[in-house]
């Protein structure tokens, strides 16, 4: 009952606004180019039936998951290293501060430049995308865990790694996980935007293709709405990650 | 261990003149004005005193966690330098780990032996105390009752010869503070520990103590020193307990 009035409300707006639109559409006597949503619908089939579709959302996919695993596998030991110690803070802080506000976008040019029109640049404009949020959220995470869990640490006197493994790495974790999700939603971001530019595959490409080879706009709005759609699984799946036993006390309570 | 300390009269804490203050915005502020005492083996000492005085600051400098601006803590004789896992804290908002499980947070300060061994010594104490069945729950899965035992398990499980504890109960109802008080008293019985416990609770000092120092207003010394002679198990209701609790009352101005 109480998932169904949490369903129910946005499932109607949707309903709305998809039937706002076809009316909208029919008025207009038949929009040469605006298409319907069972135009859409049409279209996404058709595309779905030849397999381009399953291409073009796993080369975006592949993308996002190689930039961001590459971020993370960075950004989480800086991260750390920087909450720890608070020369390695002050010196590198100040930098990812200032490199942290520059769209992703703007990097393209320079991504071009250094790897070329592959696989690569969309890769790099993902990592530069990825690793600052994360690097941040780790750091702020040291930062925060609480003094009385360290001088319980010191005082049974473990070794440094126990202390790693055991106390600063698990009470940080759920700030990490927090990154993550930021993160990932600004790599999906960018994944799209980059491969509008200058790629041959990807839902970017598919919607930039789609309007330029015979101005299909039922693939381009189809496009639209698969990016939306997979964005919100991302969160999803990234959210599954905060139900985690051992990080589930920092959202207790 | 037995013919040692009975040929050896050494204290196993001595307290000599403790000193420590703070800079602050207004100048300088003296917290601790002079403290010593010794504490025997196997005794338990209370701390009282005035809230503000310095018992905290107190504590953390006798456990190790902070360094006297003059004056020394020696531990069996040696001076302390920082703190070790021979007397483990226990405060009042507690350290029990909210990441791991029970059995993992009473693992924590075991540092040798076997995973296999460590879990049966993790486990024997978690039924000590009697959480037993509760060893795989996490913390916030817990009373504060609950964790307030896993707390002490976790202490005594390291074996340390001494405890420090900071208002240790202060956080539980007055029920549940009884009740993890009588079964402190319990377990200390079977195994021998130092304690120095620090509390705004009268009853409590003298429920659990052998010896209770009540302390003056900052910077803090020790005003008066009260012997608790009484057996265990003690029953606080007695008028022998009532008239001492009176004195040391009257003492902090009550």
């Amino acid at each position: 009952m109480d998932k169904l009035k949490k369903i129910l409300p946005p499932t109607a707006l949707v309903l709305v606004l998809l039937a706002a639109w076809w009316i909208a559409v029919a008025r207009d006597g038949g929009s040469a180019i605006f298409p319907t949503p069972l135009q859409v619908v049409t279209g996404t089939l058709e595309l779905a039936a030849d397999g381009t579709l399953w291409d073009h959302i796993s080369a975006s996919l592949l993308r996002v998951g190689m930039g961001f695993c590459l971020a993370a596998v960075m950004a989480v030991p800086i991260g750390l290293w920087m909450g720890r110690v608070a020369a390695v803070y002050t010196t590198l802080n100040p930098l990812f501060q200032i490199l942290r506000p520059i769209s992703p976008i703007a990097w393209i040019p320079i991504a071009i430049l250094w790897f070329g029109v592959g696989t690569a640049s969309p890769v790099f404009l993902i990592f530069i995308a990825a690793v600052f949020p994360m690097i941040l959220q780790t750091a702020a995470g040291v930062h925060t865990i609480e003094q009385r869990y360290l001088l319980a640490a010191e005082n049974f006197g473990v070794s440094r790694s126990k202390l790693f493994r055991q106390v600063i790495f698990p009470a940080v974790l759920p700030q990490i996980i927090v990154g993550m999700r930021i993160s990932l939603g600004v790599a999906w971001l960018v994944v799209v935007a980059a491969e509008m530019i200058a790629l041959r595959s990807g839902l970017g490409y598919m919607i930039m293709d789609s309007r330029n080879a015979g101005n299909r706009y039922d693939l381009v709005v189809a496009g639209m709405i698969i990016i939306g759609v997979i964005g919100l699984l991302l969160d999803g799946l990234m959210r599954l990650l905060e139900g985690l036993k051992s990080v589930r006390w920092r959202y207790a309570k | 261990m037995q013919s040692e300390s009975a040929g050896s009269p050494q204290p196993k804490i001595v307290v000599n003149d403790i000193k420590k203050g703070f800079d602050t915005d207004k100048g300088r502020l003296d917290v601790v004005g002079g403290i010593s005492f010794t504490v025997e083996d196997g005794q338990t000492i209370a701390i009282v005193g005035p809230s503000g005085c310095g018992k905290s600051t107190l504590m953390k400098i006798i456990a190790g966690f902070d360094r006297p601006d003059s004056g020394e803590i020696r531990v069996d004789g040696a001076v302390r330098k920082g703190p070790n896992a021979k007397g483990v804290v226990i405060s009042q908002q507690g350290s029990v780990f909210p990441w791991l499980t029970v059995r993992e947070n009473m693992m924590f300060g075991l540092n040798q032996g076997t995973d296999a061994e460590k879990e049966e010594q993790a486990d024997r104490y978690a039924a000590l105390v009697g959480l037993k069945g509760f060893e795989k729950s996490y913390p916030h899965e817990l009373s504060g009752g609950m964790l307030k035992r896993v707390e002490i398990a976790r202490a005594l499980v390291v074996k340390p010869e001494i405890l420090y504890m900071d208002e240790p109960f202060s956080a539980l109802d007055a029920l549940m503070n009884l009740r993890v008080r009588t079964e402190l008293l319990r377990i200390l019985e079977k195994e021998r520990h130092t304690v120095v416990l620090i509390t705004h609770d009268i009853e409590e000092a003298i429920h659990l103590a052998d010896r209770i120092l009540v302390l003056t207003a900052r910077p803090t010394t020790i005003q008066t020193t009260f012997e608790v002679p009484f057996p265990h198990p003690r029953k606080l209701t007695s008028p022998e307990a009532q008239a001492l609790k009176d004195s040391v009352l009257r003492e902090l101005g009550m």
